[in-house]
């Protein structure tokens, strides 16, 4: 038994740095989402108002947003590059159970996308002038919410990576899902700064990351062996 | 004395409209190669996806040593290797990176043997390049590679000598050859001619026929 578990670790292990030594090597992928994640917050307050006031009122929102869309569009290549070159083929062919390789691939997809946005977020909500008590609210509930983000995302680019262009069908997929994740991020950031308890916001994100880490692997599984089958 | 390995009973497969086989039962015994012939269209790969499981898009029933296929999936899968049209290398990665991912996808193969097979398929010194910068038939050569790491019984193998030379193509008789020696078996396709001492049967697929409709 033990021995099995040292196994699916090591897979775990393997995975995760294949994927991001690949990650490292296509530059584009690491950069992309958080440029992303900068072009839309900055242009707000050019295109919109550069009034603080406003901002601030804006600010909670208007980073999720950003932070949703950017996660959004970064999972569309989650799968690609392995199904156009078979690798997904030999990955589904393994013996080894599919979720660990699915948990590895999305978590190491978040450290790039989810994670990289959580660190920078503080840096644009000073720009967006964010009262500095909202900052631990933000970082925590984008640190909660975004690997929900991926590992929802991931159902949806597992579902859309045999067609040709699976992009737009994400969106219409995973958006549903997504909204309950920003409603509670944003609220969570809102309540930080009018200093009301946050607990309940936190406890409700960490519930639904519970719930994706559970189950969102095995929808993922599921649906690639159906896109692999077509 | 052969026993039987995979086996078959009256696989059905459409697509697109098109039947491309119907009541087709087909078994594979240990020691023996089995080649899918059939113009191209035919079904062959979609036969191969079918009978390495990477297809459920068909009817009819598939045994592993006798057992339902649906219980058994498993130790299927850990006594399988399947290289199909892509050579499932990832282009960003090193012939050694791509054998090593390979290798913890597959808990049983050992990762000393990784040089060796590196070795074998004559990619010495390539070991460091990314495998887009190799040529179509040293890409394929890192994907023949995991025939050497294997230890596994059945080997499924679409096209395996395109883009291959004729010194590659010897050598990867030969390891077939060996292959079944030890209880092994191969299902192939492939439009090459290969050396007569290879015990081969062939199984030829018609052309499809159209659907019918009332």
């Amino acid at each position: 038994m033990s021995n099995q578990q040292t196994s699916f670790a090591k897979l775990f292990v393997h995975t995760f740095k294949r994927d991001l030594v690949l990650a490292f090597r296509r530059k584009s992928e690491l950069v992309n989402p958080l440029i992303f994640f900068l072009i839309v917050v900055t242009l707000f307050p050019i295109g919109v108002s550069p009034e603080p006031q406003f901002l601030a009122e804006l600010a909670p929102g208007l980073l999720w947003v950003a932070a949703l869309l950017s996660t959004l569009l970064s999972m569309e290549s989650l799968f690609k590059a392995d199904f156009d070159d078979g690798s997904l083929e030999q990955l589904l062919l393994s013996p080894q159970p599919l979720f660990m390789v699915v948990l590895a691939k999305v978590s190491a997809h978040w450290l790039m996308s989810g994670l990289a946005l959580t660190l920078v977020a503080p840096i644009l909500a000073v720009m967006l002038f964010l009262p500095a008590e909202g900052m631990p609210g933000l970082m925590l509930s984008l640190l909660l919410g975004t690997p929900t983000l991926s590992l929802i995302g991931a159902i949806g680019a597992a579902l859309t990576v045999g067609l040709r262009r699976g992009g737009v069908l994400i969106s219409l997929l995973v958006l549903p899902l997504y909204i309950p994740v920003l409603i509670f991020g944003s609220s969570a950031v809102q309540a930080a700064i009018t200093g009301l308890p946050l607990g309940g916001y936190f406890a409700l994100l960490g519930a639904l990351l519970a719930l994706a880490l559970a189950l969102a692997p095995l929808a993922t599984g599921a649906a690639l062996r159906i896109s692999v089958s077509g | 004395m052969s026993t039987e390995l995979l086996s078959a009973k009256s696989l059905f497969c459409e697509r697109d409209d098109r039947i491309l086989f119907e009541g087709l039962d087909l078994t594979l015994n240990t020691g023996e190669i089995l080649q899918i012939e059939g113009r191209n269209g035919s079904g062959k790969t979609t036969l191969l996806r079918i009978l390495s499981g990477l297809s459920s898009h068909f009817e009819g029933e598939l045994f592993w040593q006798g057992e339902v296929m649906g219980e058994v999936q498993e130790a299927y899968l850990a006594d399988l290797v399947y290289i199909g049209h892509l050579p499932g290398v990832s282009g960003q990665l090193t012939t050694e990176e791509n054998l090593r991912w390979h290798c913890a996808l597959h808990p049983s193969l050992d990762i000393e043997k990784i040089d060796y097979a590196i070795a074998q398929v004559g990619l010495r010194g390539f070991e460091d390049l990314p495998a887009y910068q190799l040529s179509a038939g040293q890409k394929r050569r890192i994907a023949l590679a995991r025939l050497y790491m294997s230890n596994a019984r059945l080997w499924i193998l679409d096209e395996p000598f395109t883009a291959i030379d004729k010194v590659g193509v010897a050598a990867k008789e030969a390891l077939m050859l060996k292959h079944l020696s030890r209880g092994g078996s191969v299902i192939l396709t492939t439009h090459q001619d290969m050396s007569d001492q290879m015990p081969v049967r062939t199984l030829s697929l018609g052309e499809p026929q159209e659907v019918a409709y009332e």
